[in-house]
């Protein structure tokens, strides 16, 4: 294998440059992005980037890395089109030929079509997030349309920056994809003594000049509204290259598409959880990671072990960091213990451990998830002392 | 500026001048010095920039921040006394020549 090209220079299509490097590929690395500028972390841009303003801490690595690593990144450019016979892709007006493709293209942002939608703000590229951070110079009123994670935490930054913000979530309770109910709950009791207003079962029918509007005809006055209703996988290439698509861009538990010369990562791939075989897509830096270090390991015949990372996922909102080991379905039950851990199973499997400012247990429960299955009624008899299973 | 060599597994050394603030994890990756990982990007939410500081060191870089040693649990490789997350140790001028070896494993 001489030429590997990877669409998308995000963490996870720089991790498997980086990757392919590492495990000793010699051949032609070459990673497109289509923003401007060097990779960068993603988490931070509704975190610590709008505190701070400091772009540079965003860096992933700085441009020497990649001339000493012979990777080609080539920024500023869009892949238009995959043509899988030739094994070549296109970009502009340029062609490059690959032996194997990665598809990093991760996501773009869900903008609901709402009347004036316009004049809402994003938060998901350093542009964004710079513009957004400009737009918070002076004291405002935000209303932020979505309660995720990125939501919420540009709610608990704009907040404690003296801010007054409003929230309006469509579905009865914050961070509904992600957490539990009783997780939700803590988070909004936590907004509220932020001073922030939440509306649950808010779907809001208007962006105006002076605000939002919610269905129910609440009318919440705002100089600065954010859109954070979620994502959409960037599978528009894979499509017109007649690969599968669902909800994603569909890859086996290798991560390779039904093509065996293009594989895909990260928030763009759905994949097969290792545990109950359901596909699955993950929005988070360690499934793109992850991912990417398990395609260079099989690109370079190290290992063509199926991919098994336990998933895990962080939001820091305030003072409180909630932390998420392992993947709970929608209908998982809870089960809150006495320090405030929420414990999630599938049916009597432990599948999720749900924590805010508790490390320990959640480094405990990443490991533990990765072996043998943990039972509900082993975990009870131990007084939900997961290491004393 | 700060001065900080990197000693990693197997002996290869990188000296680096640091920015003053800067982290020893931030400062790794800025200079491309390989060992360290720091996948979460310094928010204490990974053991991928695990360090061993050298005994000459450990005094002046002080003791773990609070919430390390849980992550430290996690850490690929072995977890000494002297194991840091590089992430949460900050150059200033009283750690000026500092030295850190790296693991052989981070993930």
């Amino acid at each position: 294998m001489e030429n590997i090209v990877i669409a998308g220079a995000g963490q996870g299509g720089l991790q498997a440059a980086i990757s392919l490097r590492q495990d000793g590929f010699t051949g032609r690395i070459t990673l497109i992005g289509g923003e401007k500028g060097l990779p960068y972390q993603r988490p931070p841009l509704s975190k610590t980037y709008l505190k701070s303003g400091d772009a540079a801490a965003l860096r992933l690595r700085p441009a020497t890395f990649f001339a000493k690593s012979d990777i080609e990144l080539i920024d500023g450019l869009w892949v238009d089109h995959i043509d899988r016979k030739a094994q070549i892709v296109q970009a502009g007006d340029r062609v490059f030929p690959y032996d194997h493709l990665i598809l990093a293209t991760g996501t773009r942002n869900l903008r609901p079509p709402i009347p004036g939608r316009d004049r809402a703000l994003d938060l998901r590229t350093l542009e964004d997030a710079s513009r957004l951070r400009a737009a918070l110079e002076r004291p405002k009123r935000c209303a932020v349309i979505g309660g995720g994670f990125i939501g919420l935490e540009f709610a608990a930054v704009a907040a404690l920056l003296g801010h007054a913000v409003t929230i309006a979530e469509a579905a009865p309770r914050l961070m509904a994809r992600a957490v539990s109910p009783a997780m939700s709950e803590q988070f909004r009791a936590l907004h509220h003594d932020l001073g922030t207003a939440t509306y649950l079962n808010a779907p809001v029918t208007e962006v105006t000049e002076d605000g939002i509007t919610l269905q129910d005809g609440t009318v919440i006055s705002a100089d600065v509204v954010l859109v954070a209703a979620g994502v959409r996988p960037n599978t528009q290439l894979a499509e017109a290259a007649c690969l599968p698509v669902d909800n994603g861009i569909v890859v086996d538990a290798c991560l390779l598409t039904q093509d065996p010369a293009i594989s895909a990562l990260g928030d763009c791939a759905v994949f097969p959880d290792p545990n109950t075989g359901r596909p699955i897509r993950l929005e988070s830096v360690q499934a793109a990671t992850d991912h990417a270090r398990l395609i260079a390991r099989r690109i370079t015949g190290k290992s063509c072990d199926p991919y098994a990372a336990v998933p895990w996922f962080w939001s820091d909102q305030a003072d409180a960091k909630l932390q998420i080991a392992g993947l709970a379905g929608p209908d998982d039950e809870a089960l809150t213990g006495a320090d405030g851990t929420v414990w999630r199973f599938a049916g009597d499997r432990l599948s999720a451990v749900e924590t805010v400012n508790n490390a320990k247990t959640h480094m405990q429960a990443r490991k533990r998830l990765a072996g043998a299955p943990i039972d509900r009624a082993s975990l009870v008899a131990a007084g939900m002392d997961i290491n004393a299973v | 500026m700060v001065k900080v060599t990197y000693i990693a597994a197997d002996g290869t050394e990188t000296i680096v001048d640091a920015r003053e603030g800067d982290n020893v994890m931030q400062t790794a990756l800025d200079n491309d010095v390989d060992g360290i990982v720091g996948e979460c990007g310094g928010a204490m939410m990974c053991a991928t920039c695990h360090c061993y500081v050298d005994e000459d060191w450990r005094d002046q870089t002080g003791a773990r921040q609070a919430g390390e040693d849980d992550m430290l649990e996690c850490a690929a490789d072995e977890v000494k006394p002297s194991s840091r997350l590089s992430c949460q140790i900050r150059l200033t001028h009283a750690v000026d020549g500092l030295v850190v070896h790296l693991p052989r494993d981070q993930v």
